[in-house]
């Protein structure tokens, strides 16, 4: 499908990447010398302490912030034409999901946005509900799901329209662990399955280690990067093998790199 | 069904009131006349020659109902008599006036949520408008119109409209607001335009908020009718009872009307109810 050179080509990059807020109080520096390349079908988390940047990061790949400093490309782009290219799906904390809709007319937001036609609407709401296994639930009204499966229902919106990257910004953030486990589990399924690049927040280190190929540890005053870690586990991963010493390794790493950039400094 | 006692006590204890009231204000009168007798009656004459005078200083309950009863369904529509009649047109000019507020008071909102500088200008105004006495500026429209030839519905119904506007633009603004900053952010990551924001998440948002606010205004609109009947010097509509009624110390009918008036605005108000949970429930937030 893809030639060699797009793969080849990362799907994020950025260089001494910067974002300074100007507030009452005088700058504050969000993101501070961020240099970052993840390439395709990399599953990156994004950890750290609030106030550490990694929403901010996400947000300027998304063109919902936009740096001061620095350079950023989305699929070789600047983050604007690659949202205008349908680079990226979001997926934030909350489902958000719109009350007067039903899930499948949530998931058809996106592409009547885009303007695609009614036939292929209906033939990707389809799709994409199979893809998060809520098959069958398309009628229903948000209200009618638990946080679980809305979460769910978030998530086929955000894939409905084919991007390559997913970006995720806490997103199972308000649920309890037990749902919580089971969505990452099957987070890991959709991606080994669709092969999406995946940018995903969390401040849960087991989380964090048991979905990333790379963990990106970030620390806060100002925002930035103290480790990335690339991971050994393999792609393959039961929910045992959290486990196993090698998880636990990447753990007491990715708490090391935490603690080295003070992150527990309250 | 749990609620039938205590709403029935509710309204039992007013009624109770009312006869209270209505014996102790009208006993003046049958004191009056029967001193002018030579008389000194007891309490229990005095009662029942308070529950039935002709030009009471509070009527009592079955008086106005029976009032109400002959105004309503004791006359031929047409009959100037007829609170039908009356009723319709003042219902006339509250529903224009409604229609006109509701409209300018969406269009007004739209203009504020999206201009910046509409939102500086209008809403001070608007509120501005609203903390002037109804009684004071009514009367100038009505003369102002007057005199370039308007007359009839239309004066009353700006009037309507001149109340019920402000709930709306009130609540659309905050409807139109509703939604976070997260669903707004959202619509940004698809590249949604300003009119696909507005028309797939600020306007369905904004729908409970319209419904609340519709009460409010076409209560307000009923209030306008009738207060825009007032200056024209009682020629028809239940303020024209009012007046009339008044003029001529009939309290009976002063009460008829004003229960009339009552009636059709907590009928209006039902009406938008009902719209209300028929809306909500076809777009899925009806529980």
């Amino acid at each position: 499908m893809k030639d060699t050179a797009r793969l080849a080509e990362p799907a994020i990059e950025a260089r001494s990447l910067g974002l300074t807020f100007q507030t009452a109080d005088g700058p504050v520096h969000a993101l501070r010398d961020v240099t970052l390349t993840i390439g395709r079908g990399d599953f990156v988390s994004f950890i750290g302490p609030s106030g550490c940047g990694k929403t901010t990061f996400l947000r300027s790949v998304a063109a919902l912030e936009h740096p001061t400093e620095g350079s950023l490309t989305v699929n070789g782009m600047a983050p604007d034409a690659a949202r205008l290219a349908r680079a990226f799906g979001y997926v934030f904390q909350a489902a958000g999901l719109y009350p007067w809709r039903t899930i499948a007319g949530n998931i058809r937001l996106p592409l009547e946005i885009m303007g695609f036609s009614r036939a292929e609407q209906d033939e990707r709401v389809a799709r994409v509900l199979e893809l998060v296994e809520l098959g069958g639930f398309g009628t229903k009204f948000p209200w009618q799901l638990s946080g679980g499966m809305q979460q769910r229902a978030s998530i086929a919106r955000a894939l409905a329209f084919d991007a390559d990257i997913l970006l995720m910004d806490e997103p199972f953030g308000a649920l309890d662990e037990i749902v919580r486990d089971r969505l990452n589990e099957e987070l890991l399924n959709l991606w080994s399955r669709t092969g999406k690049t995946i940018g995903f927040v969390t401040h849960s280190i087991p989380e964090a280690v048991y979905l990333s190929t790379r963990i990106v540890v970030m620390s806060p005053r100002p925002g930035r990067i103290t480790d990335v870690i690339d991971s050994p586990l393999p792609r393959e991963r039961p929910l045992d093998i959290r486990d196993t010493p090698e998880f636990l390794a990447v753990s007491q790493r990715v708490r090391d790199g935490l603690r080295a950039g003070h992150s527990y400094d309250v | 069904m749990k609620a039938v006692l205590p709403v029935s006590v509710v309204i039992a204890a007013i009624v109770v009131l009312w006869y209270g009231a209505a014996v102790w204000m009208n006993a003046a009168w049958v004191r009056d006349q029967a001193a002018r007798a030579g008389e000194t009656p007891g309490f229990a004459q005095i009662v029942p020659q308070t529950l039935n005078q002709e030009r009471p200083v509070l009527p009592a309950p079955h008086q106005v109902v029976s009032e109400l009863w002959k105004g309503v369904a004791g006359q031929a529509v047409t009959s100037k008599r007829s609170l039908v009649y009356h009723g319709w047109i003042t219902l006339s000019a509250t529903l224009l006036g409604f229609v006109i507020g509701t409209g300018a008071g969406i269009l007004l909102a739209i203009g504020i949520v999206h201009n910046r500088a509409m939102d500086l200008s209008v809403m001070p105004w608007a509120i501005a408008s609203q903390t002037i006495p109804i009684l004071a500026i009514a009367p100038m429209i009505i003369v102002v119109l007057n005199s370039v030839g308007v007359t009839g519905l239309v004066p009353k119904a700006i009037i309507s409209a001149y109340l019920s506007f402000f709930p709306v633009v009130v609540g659309m603004v905050k409807g139109l607001r509703a939604p976070d900053a997260m669903q707004l952010d959202l619509l940004r990551t698809y590249g949604a335009s300003q009119r696909q924001t507005f028309a797939k998440l600020r306007m369905p948002a904004s729908v409970p908020y319209l419904f609340a606010s519709l009460k409010v205004g076409v209560a307000a609109a009923l209030v306008g009718a009738v207060v825009g009947e007032l200056p024209t010097g009682a020629v028809a509509g239940l303020g024209a009872r009012l007046l009339s009624g008044s003029y001529y110390g009939q309290t009976v009918q002063i009460w008829a009307a004003l229960f009339a008036a009552a009636l059709l605005a907590a009928s209006l108000v039902a009406l938008i109810g009902l719209a209300e949970r028929l809306t909500l429930r076809r777009m899925g937030m009806g529980r």
